[in-house]
């Protein structure tokens, strides 16, 4: 088993708490990871990525090489596009709809579409949308990971084990909550394959 | 026990913890911020009083850590790689009086530039010091080599010099804990004013210290387990990997390496082993993550006719981070195949947040500097740097920690007017205020604006050294009252903020002025947790 992961989106989308719920579940699976993140000045608005490596062999470099990702998921389109050259060929985009606009020169949407359409596997989901439904608009990037968990190599009830690990300080609440939005984003992520 | 994920910042903050530390010292500095903050976090360091408050520099931070060593007890400190510059004093001179209590010092070097300004490669000032120097591959070993560098340290008598790089600090693993030590009591050197009196003529004693203490080094390293030989059957090139080179390198032999590989993990270079490399191989690569430190001590290396590959014949980047796809091409191998960024696809580059104070400041000083053709402003390194950027556009200077005052000092020195600063509150109390004083003693005629954010933003909104006391130490070093003046920087008092500018600009003296408000980030985690 090996599963090589960019996750993407831009500072402060929270693509990091998807990171440590994957990592938690990878390493209870007793499964081997690196998971390089950025920190620091990009965290400031601007593009951010990681990259995420399980495999039940040993994993060499924390850098995942060009053309090797299995999987790309990302909590904004255009930022789904940038780490292409990652993706193999044959591997999954799964995105949130949702453009993160704070650059003036964000190009026209349709654009962002036609190139997400050119690819042969993708899930664009808009994950806002889903999360106000589940109840939070706060957990978009639970319904995010909900709809990536059948490309993760990793039990769906893992992931969930993973969620009740991380925010189980926060009480039973936020954990239901997530779990709902976990739940949401996977049905839907199901229907669109 | 089971294994705990660690950033590589947070296994060696726990291997510290484990192996008996009493104190961290450290500035924050991306990327070694979360290894200060992890102790800061621990249960068990609060326990065992283990000093884990923010220095006001990293020179203050060396030699509150060598003190504490002096003291006999384990010390730590961390800082980014451009830090150590700011520390270079104490460096350079802990390696004449060695230490007492085990000592780490960890630079946490940025090649590729994240988050810094240049890409310097720390093993440079680590041979400078003539100190030994180790360099993780992974996180277990940085956690090893906590665990175990503080004996070392004590058993040598020298602090080391722990260098990692931005993947190795933040990067995540599997890591397995090793039992807890007890911390060292109170104990004082032997020979502690010969050791650290460094008056000309015990100095000198202590130079041939240090110059006998190399071969002790080189032992060292050439038994370390850090340093291995990886023998293979093709002789036709032989690999020197050190640091996280060695990931990429295996990265691109899943199977075994075809070639002999030395992987190098502690200096000074372990001799032995690249002998027994360079006798064995004509031709060699050295991958390193930096600069080409162990390249050019290689060529003056006495191989017969060795051809060397790396960094400086154009086999890898001069510059910039190796990838498992650079380290791959080095090998001859080559990606083919592999989708191309979209054209649609644009910058987004970092930004002030919505609502900053800095944003307010900035919006003030350009509409105010638009009535003068010849204005400049110096700025400094913070979140306020982001004002170099559209729609500010703002600032024409970013060199190093508090350049903003003492650059638009000597541009005032040279004619410039109006010559303005901005510098964070952070910057300010690391290497500000001396600044400040050259100005206050010569009456230079500079605006000074202390955009007070009262937090270390741009590192994640830690603790500022000087927070609520700023005005009484600009009045301490000299500056007049009536222009030493406050002003909350919201978009109602931009008239306000406007009328103090340009009334502080045309008075020809030391002006500072001190926008405050707090930053937005540190205000909605203060207002979340107050929530709970």
């Amino acid at each position: 088993m090996k599963v090589d992961i960019i996750l993407s989106g831009v500072g402060g989308q929270g693509i990091l708490s998807i990171a440590a719920i994957i990592g938690e579940a990878a390493l209870k699976e007793g499964l081997y990871m690196k998971q390089a993140e950025v920190h620091g000045m990009s965290q400031r608005g601007g593009d951010v990525q990681s990259n995420l490596r399980l495999s039940d062999q040993p994993v060499a470099s924390d850098l995942i090489p060009t053309g090797q990702a299995d999987l790309i998921i990302s909590l904004e389109p255009m930022e789904s596009l940038r780490y292409l050259p990652y993706l193999k060929k044959e591997g999954w985009l799964v995105t949130n709809a949702r453009p993160f606009v704070n650059i003036p020169d964000y190009p026209d949407m349709e654009t962002i579409h036609a190139e997400l359409d050119r690819l042969p596997k993708k899930v664009v989901l808009d994950v806002e949308a889903i999360a106000k439904e589940a109840g939070s608009v706060r957990a978009a990037n639970i319904v995010m990971l909900g709809a990536a968990t059948p490309f993760l190599g990793i039990a769906y009830s893992k992931i969930e084990n993973g969620i009740r690990h991380i925010f189980g300080r926060k009480g039973e609440e936020v954990v239901d909550m997530n779990l709902k939005a976990l739940r949401k984003g996977y049905d839907v992520a199901q229907r669109l394959q | 026990m089971g294994k705990h994920l660690f950033l590589g910042d947070e296994a060696i903050a726990q291997a510290a913890i484990d192996a008996g530390l009493s104190g961290v010292y450290a500035y924050p500095g991306t990327p070694s911020t979360e290894i200060t903050e992890y102790i800061q976090a621990s249960a068990i360091a609060k326990e065992r009083n283990i000093h884990s408050k923010w220095s006001a520099n990293e020179k203050t931070a060396m030699e509150a850590a060598l003190g504490m060593s002096y003291a006999g007890k384990r010390a730590l400190c961390c800082m980014k790689h451009v830090g150590l510059n700011v520390a270079a004093d104490c460096f350079m001179n802990i390696a004449m009086s060695g230490i007492h209590g085990g000592m780490l010092i960890v630079t946490a070097d940025d090649p590729s530039m994240h988050s810094s300004q240049n890409e310097q490669d720390n093993r440079v000032l680590g041979n400078f010091a003539m100190i030994p120097v180790l360099e993780p591959s992974n996180q277990q070993e940085a956690y090893d080599m906590v665990y175990d560098g503080f004996e070392c340290s004590e058993r040598l008598g020298y602090p080391i010099l722990l260098r990692i790089t931005t993947r190795m600090a933040h990067s995540r693993a599997g890591v397995i804990r090793r039992p807890m030590k007890e911390q060292k009591t109170m104990s004082f050197p032997e020979d502690g004013r010969q050791r650290f009196i460094l008056l000309p003529a015990l100095a000198r004693q202590r130079f041939k210290a240090l110059l006998a203490a190399q071969d002790l080094f080189l032992q060292e390293s050439e038994s370390s387990a850090y340093n291995t030989y990886f023998d293979a059957p093709d002789k036709g090139l032989g690999i020197i990997t050190t640091g996280i080179a060695f990931n990429y390198l295996s990265e691109n032999y899943p199977d075994g390496f075809a070639y002999p590989v030395l992987k190098i993990g502690q200096y000074p270079l372990p001799v032995k082993q690249v002998e027994r490399l360079v006798n064995a191989c004509k031709e060699i690569l050295v991958l390193e993550e930096g600069f080409p430190v162990v390249e050019e001590q290689l060529r003056g290396f006495p191989g017969k006719g060795l051809t060397i590959h790396g960094r400086l014949d154009g086999t890898l980047p001069r510059d910039g981070e190796l990838t498992p796809d650079n380290v791959g091409k080095a090998l001859g191998k080559s990606v083919t195949g592999y989708y191309t960024v979209p054209g649609v696809v644009r910058q987004r580059p970092p930004a002030l947040c919505q609502g900053c104070g800095h944003r307010d400041v900035y919006d003030a000083l350009n509409e105010v500097l638009l009535e003068y053709k010849e204005a400049r402003v110096f700025s400094d390194i913070g979140c306020y740097t982001l004002g170099a950027l559209p729609p500010f556009r703002a600032i024409d200077s970013c060199i190093d920690m508090g350049a903003s005052i003492t650059m638009a000092k000597g541009a005032a020195d040279a004619g410039l007017f109006p010559s303005v600063a901005v510098i964070g509150d952070s910057t300010f109390t690391h290497s500000g205020m001396t600044g400040l004083l050259d100005c206050v003693n010569e009456e230079a005629n500079v605006t000074i604006i202390i955009s007070d954010n009262e937090t270390t933003a741009m590192t994640g909104g830690q603790d500022s050294a000087g927070t609520g006391r700023i005005e009484a130490i600009c009045a301490g070093i000299g500056v007049a009252p009536e222009h030493l003046r406050t002003m909350t920087p919201l978009k109602k008092n931009m008239e306000e903020m406007k009328r103090i500018i340009r009334e502080e600009i045309e008075y020809k003296g030391v002006s500072v002025l001190i926008p405050r408000r707090e930053c937005i980030q540190t205000l909605t985690r203060k207002k979340k947790a107050s929530r709970k």
